[in-house]
């Protein structure tokens, strides 16, 4: 079967995986260098694309589920594109992305060798059910695990810890965590999931949080803590143009290393693909060089240029946290004014209940917008936060055509300046539709 | 003037983004010139139960909600049935709305005790009841979105907040949405449900205000950003069921 011509990505995977429900499993078992999973809720598609990145910048031939397609139908119909007639993957290996709802069905039928899970949020509880029930199905999932494997943990989500006492004798524990004290928030943000141990209830102690729950925390009361990962990352400096640097402190030693995309997430996305691929072997200067020239992920962070000197920047938004992160990321600079395009959607993608909306500090934006659009069917929602975030009204406009909102908000950007969009998955979606037309990006299955 | 809000278990009861209550209560004080304090309270906190005029109970987790509820049988669930006793307002939805009632009924397991200011009680459903809801209520139609497997009904001492236009409602079978005992509110509405009808809002103010400074008269604001999101949402609800 030939890959789609368009953006269906999941189609052919829905046909094989009816026809044959052992597709996934003959496919991956063919792979000489066995394959790798990443989970989590927020930033696997980058981290993926990291991953991958660094294992192509040494030199293996990758199979892997691009454009996001994660649940098991885009991974089957991933792997059906990437295969010949004889049913062989032309690849040294299969790193795959993998949705959290589907990571038990994954587990089971790939057997990889490699799990880096990055952190555990809540994320469309419309969806995937609540936090807890999602921890025990990934605890469920390790206790699966085959002896020989190795599972890579974030360290500063107190989640993942606790996951890693679900692993199986003979499987390996390797952690990764932050530690840059300058870079550390004094409380906790008001999206916050975990701010109590979950072993025993009590309230967890943070000496430094770094983003929503992930941090330095320990239980007064049981004593559950952040165990002291293998890989840190130290002297962190970042910076909305150019991406981040960093220190990776690892058993071998410190990496100078630099990821070309920014904020602070991406810096906990780095170091995870950092820690999986330096564990399974890859040459130190494969990761430096393979993080170092990555290009931004369909959406998640793009600059796009309007050819007169005025710019775009897209962020994809999908749940608090990592709306937070990209306001905080924004709002950097103390001086910087900023004109923006909120565009949220509320269709099974995106999640339908828009209430996290009220989750996401916009207070934040206060005293820093000069002007804010907002577009999609909740573009009315978003303005009513903004307003009650302290925005004045007079700075708020709102139109749900995705496309006559652009154009609206085109009008108030000067040359020189920025339009920074926080669109949601769909709305991204309809948005890049717009700009394809206008020939500013290629469609991103083309990419 | 000054408006005590008590945000109860604000670190539990904090799921799906029913925050946006507070900030509306709090905002639609604050333009009207009368100050707000927030008190975000938390197990193990002494409850006053004098002290606030409006007190808001949101949804959690299941295993949140067995920690609140063990929470409640002591000092807090006394002060806060004295408050509710003595006209305090409060608004809770789905977890918080369950624990108000006498009980909540799991598959298995034993009956987890509510404090019983609500005259309601919940069995679990199988079916979780999820999507965009319209409510017809004596304040004006509500909008917003339900989420929750439980099933509520009310006893003769409630009445239900509405009638449930669009969605399932309490319990999927009498067409009702939400219950009213007193000044006690409970209901199944997130989105969150104040900030898109701000007639409500405005309602439980006045209320809440009422008990320590009598009728207050609430200076109109321009709620067009509000109405025009209530709207949409109208308009999203026939949509989407």
């Amino acid at each position: 079967m030939h890959r789609t011509g368009r953006g269906g990505t999941a189609l052919p995977g829905l046909v094989a995986a009816t026809i044959d429900p052992f597709i996934l499993r003959d496919l991956t078992a063919r792979l000489p260098g066995g394959s790798a999973m990443v989970i989590g809720t927020n930033g696997k598609t980058t981290t993926t694309r990291l991953f991958g990145t660094i294992l192509e910048t040494a030199g293996l031939k990758v199979a892997n589920n691009r454009s996001g397609s994660n649940l098991l139908r885009g991974l089957t119909s991933t792997l059906l594109n990437q295969a010949s007639l004889d049913g062989k993957l032309a690849a040294d290996m299969g790193l795959f992305e993998v949705d959290e709802a589907a990571f038990p069905k994954a587990q089971a039928k790939i057997l990889p060798k490699l799990i880096l899970i990055n952190n555990l949020f809540r994320d469309q509880l419309d969806r995937y059910g609540e936090i807890d029930t999602v921890r025990k199905q990934w605890a469920n999932t390790i206790k699966t695990m085959v002896p020989g494997t190795t599972l890579v943990l974030n360290a500063d989500d107190p989640s993942m810890v606790y996951l890693a006492r679900f692993a199986p004798e003979g499987v390996r524990t390797v952690f990764f965590g932050l530690d840059h004290p300058p870079l550390a928030l004094t409380e906790l943000p008001h999206a916050v999931d975990a701010a109590r141990c979950i072993v025993c209830g009590t309230t967890l102690i943070y000496d430094a949080i770094y983003i929503s729950h992930m941090g330095h925390y320990h239980c007064p009361n049981c004593g559950f803590h952040r165990p002291d990962p293998d890989f840190v990352v130290k002297a962190i400096e970042l910076s909305v143009e150019d991406g981040s640097q960093f220190v990776l402190n690892t058993p071998d030693g410190p990496l100078d290393l630099k990821v070309g995309v920014p904020g602070l997430y991406n810096v906990y996305n780095a170091a995870g693909a950092a820690a999986a691929t330096l564990t399974l072997g890859i040459a130190p200067a494969h990761v430096k060089e393979g993080l170092a020239k990555f290009k931004s992920v369909f959406g998640r962070i793009e600059r796009v240029s309007l050819g007169d000197d005025r710019y775009l920047l897209l962020a994809l938004v999908k749940n608090p946290v990592g709306f937070n992160e990209v306001l905080r990321m924004l709002t950097n600079d103390p001086v910087k004014r900023l004109k923006m395009m909120i565009v949220i959607n509320d269709l099974y993608a995106d999640g339908r209940d828009v209430s996290w909306l009220w989750d996401v500090d916009f207070e934040i934006l206060a005293e820093r917008l000069d002007f804010a659009q907002t577009g999609g069917l909740r573009a009315t929602d978003m303005a009513n936060r903004l307003k009650y975030a302290g925005i004045k009204p007079s700075k708020i406009s709102w139109e749900e055509n995705i496309a006559a909102s652009l154009e609206k908000a085109l009008e108030y950007i000067e040359p020189g300046e920025t339009l920074y969009i926080t669109p949601t998955y769909t709305a991204m979606l309809q948005l890049r539709e717009v700009l394809t037309k206008k020939g500013l990006v290629v469609p991103f299955w083309e990419e | 003037m000054k408006l005590e809000i008590a945000f109860l278990y604000h670190d539990l009861m904090n799921i799906y983004g029913d925050r946006g209550n507070i900030i509306t209560m709090t905002q639609r004080a604050k333009w009207r010139g009368i100050d707000v304090n927030v008190s975000s309270l938390t197990v193990g906190d002494k409850v006053d139960p004098d002290k606030y005029d409006f007190y808001f109970f949101g949804g959690g987790q299941d295993k949140e909600q067995y920690t609140v509820a063990d929470d409640l049988q002591g000092e807090t669930g006394r002060a806060l049935k004295e408050a509710a006793a003595n006209g305090a307002v409060f608004l809770t939805i789905c977890g918080g709305y369950q624990l108000m009632g006498h009980y909540y009924r799991p598959d298995k397991g034993k009956d987890i005790p509510g404090i019983g200011v609500l005259d309601v009680y919940t069995v679990a459903g199988k079916k979780r009841c999820i999507g965009n809801v319209i409510v017809e209520t004596e304040f004006g139609n509500l909008v917003a979105f339900e989420n929750h497997s439980g099933k509520t009904f009310l006893g003769p001492k409630a009445r239900p907040l509405g009638k449930s236009v669009v969605g399932f409602g309490n319990n999927a079978k009498d067409g009702q949405e939400g219950a009213i005992q007193g000044n006690v509110f409970g209901c199944y509405l997130h989105g969150s449900v104040l900030p898109k009808n701000p007639h409500f809002a405005d309602h439980l103010l006045q209320l809440s205000l009422k008990r320590r400074y009598g009728n207050v008269e609430l200076a109109p604001l321009d709620d067009s950003i509000e109405m025009a999101a209530h709207r949409a949402a109208t308009k999203r609800a026939y949509a989407t069921r």
